[in-house]
């Protein structure tokens, strides 16, 4: 089923005196409990699209549904906003302890304080951070930090999670441990995700379907395996790349 | 060296036995200063938070303004204040120069342009991905400005305390708008100028010391509440 569909949607920024158009999303919809992977070189538009679909932009034109509701044209409530979470590319945390910085999603809603020190310590964890609880989070490592940022999103048990490139900051290992960490909460969770990275490696392990984004448009969509084994002939020259040097 | 030490010992007298003249002009000083720096916070935070997150047709205009009158030298505040206030002025029926409220209106003027300029520059330089990062969490608009208050405290607190370290320290306009006037509008930097012009040396060296002494102590307390815990 699914939950979330853009239809049309173009994306400019304005400059000085010209617009430039960074985004043309066709039709892109979101299934119930999927992991839909963005891939796409530097630059394709990959952040802006999350953005977009997140509700942190808001598109130049187009219609966004959520739940057979349209929220665009229209004001997007805080309501559905509250919906949703993302993960950025950098882990932005706030200048406070570890424990209050995953609070301060549940602290926004209301939530009472008992159930807050259980879904924060729950979630903490799922991380394997729960030690690290009291510690300031300016002095955590980079991959401590990203924990940090997914604990936070997923302690709010969005029904829409939106993961820029989560892992580009960390090491080989620690990826991999963190991502199994990830995989499995999102299974157990059954929680729809829409995960950006240009690591093909990270798509192969993550999405069940998958889109490819060039130069700010659409130019493959369908299942994961597929798109990686048969990508056409927009996609195969970042594709191709990847797939050269997986095998050396 | 002799003449300092003389005004050291008279501060400890002067400040010992209560001497009711210092005891006045220390309390009008610190009301003076404390009322005037309340007035600015809570009309320049504000306004500075709108600069410093918002765009709009003349914004640019509006933040040099107020970047000049961070520099707004307090004789021509005194000057703009009485010349508002003169009896034959616009407000002049209410007669209000030569009162401590008048002193306060000019170091409003001094202190307010402070801390809206220190705020503003505080909230343009935070990171515009963690402004969209805590909209992502799910906060509304006022909740988005009270995580961002929260985030830059140190710039704020150092607003307040520039704010009034400021009107603690100027004298012209309290001087023009104020007259020092004993027992009504005499505070501890038009006592010591008075006191300087009369030769009295050691009173206005006592008089200094009561003044860094609060400005030392303000000072203190703001740092303490501004690095919380960790340190002073
Ligand atoms: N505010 C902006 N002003 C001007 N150009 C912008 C702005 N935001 C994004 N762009 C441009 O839009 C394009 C897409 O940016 P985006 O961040 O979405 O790329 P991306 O696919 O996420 O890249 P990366 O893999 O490097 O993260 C880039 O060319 C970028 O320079
Ligand atoms: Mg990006």
């Amino acid at each position: 089923m699914n939950i979330y569909e853009m239809n049309e949607v173009r994306y400019h920024i304005r400059m000085k005196k010209k617009s430039r158009q960074l985004l043309y999303v066709d039709r892109l919809a979101l299934n119930q409990s999927e992991i839909l992977g963005v891939i796409g070189p530097n630059g394709a538009g990959k952040s802006t699209l999350l953005k977009v679909m997140a509700l942190l932009a808001t598109p130049t034109s187009g219609t966004i549904t959520y739940r057979g509701q349209q929220i665009y044209p229209g004001t997007v409530s805080l309501a559905t906003r509250r919906k949703m979470a993302t993960v950025f590319q950098q882990p932005l945390l706030l200048n406070t302890s570890v424990y209050h910085n995953i609070a301060v999603g549940l602290k926004l809603r209301n939530v009472s304080r008992k159930e807050q020190r259980e879904r924060v310590q729950r979630w903490m964890e799922m991380f394997n951070i729960a030690h690290l609880a009291k510690q300031h989070a300016y002095t955590l490592s980079g991959g401590e930090s990203q924990r940090v940022s997914l604990a936070r999103a997923l302690v709010l048990q969005p029904d829409i999670l939106f993961l820029d490139e989560p892992f580009s900051a960390l090491d080989f290992p620690t990826k991999q441990e963190l991502m199994k960490d990830l995989i499995q909460v999102l299974r157990q969770t059954r929680t729809t995700t829409l995960f950006v990275s240009h690591d093909l490696l990270e798509i192969k392990q993550m999405a069940d379907r998958l889109i490819v984004l060039m130069n700010g448009r659409i130019t493959q969509e369908g299942q994961a395996e597929q798109v990686i084994r048969d990508p056409n002939e927009q996609a195969q020259p970042f594709l191709n790349k990847w797939k050269d040097t997986l095998i050396v | 060296m002799e003449l300092v030490w003389e005004g050291f010992k008279k501060a400890l007298e002067m400040i010992m036995t209560g001497d009711p003249e210092i005891l006045h002009i220390t309390w009008l000083t610190l009301r003076v200063s404390m009322t005037a720096t309340l007035i600015s916070v809570i009309m320049g935070i504000p306004l500075g938070v709108i600069l410093g997150l918002t765009t709009f047709p003349g914004r640019k205009l509006i933040v040099t303004i107020i970047n000049i009158g961070m520099g707004l030298p307090p004789v021509v505040a005194g000057l703009w204040v009485t010349l508002l206030l003169w009896r034959s002025g616009p407000l002049g029926q209410h007669a209000l120069l030569y009162t401590p409220t008048a002193i306060i209106a000019a170091q409003v003027l001094v202190s307010l342009p402070i801390i809206i300029g220190l705020t503003t520059s505080a909230f343009q330089q935070i990171d515009h991905r963690l402004r969209m990062q805590i909209k992502a969490l799910g906060a509304s608009r006022w909740q988005s400005v009270l995580i961002l208050l929260k985030e830059s405290r140190l710039a704020i607190l150092a607003a307040i305390m520039a704010g009034l370290g400021r009107v603690l320290a100027e004298v012209g306009a309290s001087m023009m708008v104020g007259g020092n006037i004993k027992g009504e509008t005499r505070i501890l930097t038009t006592a010591m100028v008075m006191e300087v012009s009369k030769g009295n040396f050691d009173i206005a060296i006592a008089l200094s010391f009561i003044l860094m002494a609060l400005a030392f102590l303000i000072t203190f307390l703001l740092t303490y509440l501004q690095q919380g815990k960790k340190s002073v």
